[in-house]
């Protein structure tokens, strides 16, 4: 029996029987994700109804989602997944896919239709970026700024203009997103980024653009540099997760402001190991389908600002579950937030990171 | 009878001869010797060596290609590089096999991301080509040539075969070359475009900042074991729990103190602009460079340096002192020629183990060193854990190694390893 028959054959079953049902699935699941703030806020929106509903379930968190790809990849080398289902960017979900990592997904059969009818896969949309992945969340890395300290930017070329925004910057080290916001404030058309920098001449424009401030940056890795730096005045604008920023903003009252203009959009969500014993996957499928349904994914926006990567999530994001501010206007997909978005290629960016990433690293290096 | 026992080999009581009877007994003396240390052995073995060593063979092994795409890399054997056209139709006929087999497999993506380290771009070509040729009929459905093309136009670029030939060994030194800021070109290895070299900045840089490391842990441990070591059993053990007390706190939290320390809106910073030392838009630069690496890995490594310095100096005896002294040295004549010399050992191992552990470390260097004070571990383990390219990793890794054994080797000649001592 292959595993469709026997997902249909247990879907039907657990309209029927659930308790019948129950046998056949693993009742330890083990979910890997970041910890922090986005892992609560995924503890509270998915994971506490969804063991409301299987009292004899267990769950384990492990906050290993930073380096899920080479532990993944070494789990599968050793030839014991411990892991039942990880939380991941997308470019690693591609990543992942791509080593066969992951399993692939049929998005139609193994996720729940949206409360209108829309298949899943019409659901998500574009946002299916690769055959392994289910997106949860959309988030944006754009800047935040002291509105104390400096005038408010409104285009994201701010960065770059040192003489009417004096100070330092923050930009995370690595030339995803930089490059691109290089070439379009040295001139480049929105839709022309990639074909440009896919030249060498447009790697060195936008490396000569990012000279123009290599002296005024401070480089971050971990997303919580930005806010820290914000805060202690060491930068005056810097990049980071929108989510951050709200924190910084919201729930700590720092005197920041977000600039959304240019954001990068990147999705973040789940991706099935291969090789789960067919118990566990069971499990995994159950648990799955049901952590992102429409009222899931906007549940999560209670907790945290990051946007719902289904398109019927949407209009059900209400309000922050403890400060009860209105959450849609955080979200980096609020239409007014929206006007000016950078759309991130993945293909693209799978193709040349290692290059471009050399290339990068020898910049900053000299 | 009796003639015999008289020529013949000394026996044991038992009759047996008595070199072959005591060799038994020296071999079960080995034996028991072995099964006593045998747990640790096969410990190490299992848990140290072994993935070390599966670890450097993948710094040249490449047999994914071959074992990917056989038929391919067998068609590709007679193709010119140098041809400047694509191979023939032969090649693709084989391709097209080897990729219904190897997308049916799941694996032609891996292929494809192992030549994409090469020549960015082939990645997505074997992604595309993969999802197509599943629903080919690779028998008669040729021709496959412009099938291949029709996918994707780089199936037709030369230089994407020349690295799939390049590359289709089951053995490389491409991971080598590349460590070394080289690469394959059409005519043997060759240095790779200027805007790309790294590596050779970041091993001399490694080995450079660990030495200012370990200088400057000599000179600020030196002082403060020869106190430890000269005050009564007391105080000193009061004093070395301020020495320990670092080490009983996270890496992450010490590092981020000396951010809050030495950032341009830090205490040192704000204490000098307050004294009016610092013009307040001329702040200190003292992080996110190489000093601020310098800094935070001292205070981290100094501990390893003050401990085996201190064990030493305990064992000279201050008698040596006062002899020198009533022969007529002076203070500094004694220290130099009578004490240093014995606290030499001391200083031999700290140097060696904060030398060591120095150039092994990365988050401390990514945390303050900015873009000048990073090292080459924290590229090694880039590739470890975010562009998956542990071949790559594992030939830095191994020169890495062979460097650190070369310095030991180098110490061992100059000073010697019986000079060092932990205690």
């Amino acid at each position: 029996m292959n595993f469709k028959k026997l997902a249909a054959l247990a879907a039907t079953t657990a309209l029927c029987a659930p308790a019948a049902f129950a046998a056949d699935m693993a009742n330890e699941l083990t979910l890997v994700s970041w910890g922090g703030a986005y892992q609560a806020s995924q503890q509270k929106a998915y994971v506490e109804p969804y063991l409301a509903m299987n009292p004899g379930v267990k769950i384990i968190w492990d906050e290993s989602s930073a380096e899920a790809v080479a532990k993944l990849r070494a789990m599968n080398e050793a030839g014991n997944v411990t892991w039942d289902l990880v939380d991941a960017v997308a470019s690693d979900s591609m990543r992942l896919c791509d080593e066969g990592l992951a399993d692939e997904l049929d998005h139609d059969n193994d996720l729940a239709a949206a409360p209108d009818g829309t298949s899943a896969s019409d659901d998500f949309g574009d946002l299916l970026v690769s055959d392994c992945f289910v997106p949860q969340i959309v988030y944006s890395t754009t800047f935040g700024y002291r509105t104390d300290l400096i005038d408010k930017p409104d285009s994201v070329c701010a960065i770059f203009d040192l003489e009417k925004y004096p100070g330092k910057r923050s930009l995370q080290k690595r030339p995803i997103d930089n490059m691109e916001w290089a070439l379009y404030c040295d001139g480049v058309a929105k839709d022309d980024i990639y074909e440009v920098l896919g030249t060498p001449e447009g790697v060195d424009r936008g490396l000569a653009k990012l000279d123009t401030i290599k002296d005024s940056v401070v480089w971050w890795t971990a997303g919580a540099e930005t806010p820290q730096l914000l805060a202690d005045g060491e930068v005056v604008m810097g990049s980071t997760f929108n989510g951050r920023l709200f924190s910084a903003i919201a729930e700590q009252g720092q005197p920041i402001g977000m600039l959304w203009d240019m954001q990068s959009f990147d999705l973040d969500g789940w991706i099935v190991p291969a090789g789960l014993p067919a118990d566990r996957k069971a499990r995994v499928m159950d648990f799955l389908k049901f952590a992102t349904d429409t009222q899931r994914l906007a549940d999560q926006a209670k907790y945290i600002s990051y946007g719902p990567a289904r398109a019927s999530s949407a209009p059900l994001v209400g309000k922050h579950a403890e400060l009860g501010i209105d959450m849609a206007p955080h979200m980096p997909t609020d239409p007014a937030n929206a006007g000016n978005v950078h759309v991130y290629d993945y293909e693209w960016w799978a193709d040349n990171r290692d290059d471009l990433d050399a290339k990068f690293q020898a910049w900053l290096a000299k | 009878m009796s003639d015999s026992t008289s020529s013949g080999p000394v026996l044991a009581a038992d009759g047996t001869p008595l070199k072959r009877s005591l060799a038994r007994a020296l071999r079960m003396q080995k034996m028991r010797a072995l099964m006593l240390i045998a747990p640790l052995l096969l410990f190490v073995l299992l848990t140290f060596i072994l993935p070390i060593a599966d670890m450097l063979f993948r710094s040249v092994e490449n047999q994914i290609v071959s074992e990917t795409l056989p038929k391919t890399v067998v068609a590709l054997q007679d193709w010119d590089a140098d041809s400047g056209e694509a191979p023939g139709e032969d090649v693709y006929a084989a391709l097209a096999v080897d990729m219904k087999a190897a997308a049916e497999a799941k694996l032609h993506t891996r292929v494809g991301s192992r030549l994409n380290y090469e020549k960015p771009g082939i990645s997505s070509l074997f992604r595309k080509a993969g999802r197509k040729v599943k629903k080919w009929d690779v028998e008669n459905g040729g021709p496959f040539k412009e099938q291949f093309i029709k996918i994707h136009k780089g199936w037709g670029d030369p230089d994407v075969w020349r690295t799939i030939q390049t590359y289709s060994p089951r053995l490389t030194n491409g991971y080598f070359l590349n460590a070394a800021d080289m690469q394959k070109g059409a005519d043997g290895a060759e240095w790779r475009p200027e805007n790309e070299q790294i590596y050779w900045t970041l091993f001399i840089r490694t080995m450079i900042m660990s030495l200012a490391i370990t200088c400057s842990c000599i000179i600020l441990g030196y002082p403060v074991a020869w106190i430890l070591a000269n005050l009564p059993a007391r105080t000193a053990n009061l004093l070395m729990i301020l020495v320990l007390l670092p080490f009983w706190t996270s890496l992450l939290v010490r590092t981020s103190a000396w951010k809050v320390m030495l950032q341009q809106q830090g205490v040192i910073n704000e204490t000098l602009v307050w004294l009016g030392l610092v013009a307040d838009d001329a702040r200190l630069v003292m992080i996110n460079n190489q000093f601020g690496t310098i800094v935070a890995m001292t205070h981290i490594l100094l501990p390893f340096m003050i401990l085996p310095m201190y064990s030493v100096m305990q064992t000279i005896k201050p008698t040596y002192l006062r002899a020198a002294k009533s022969l007529g040295a002076t203070n500094w004549t004694a220290f130099w020629r009578v004490y240093f010399p014995q606290s030499v050992p001391g200083i031999g191992a700290g140097s060696i183990l904060v030398f060591i552990l120095a150039i092994g470390y990365y988050i401390t260097p990514e945390l303050v060193g900015g873009t000048k004070g990073v090292f080459i571990s924290n590229r090694i383990a880039f590739h470890i854990s975010s562009s998956l390219n542990w071949g790559l990793a594992a030939a830095l890794g191994t020169i890495l190694l062979v460097v650190v054994l070369i310095l030991y080797w180098a110490y061992d000649k100059i000073v010697g390893i019986d000079n060092v001592k932990l205690g």
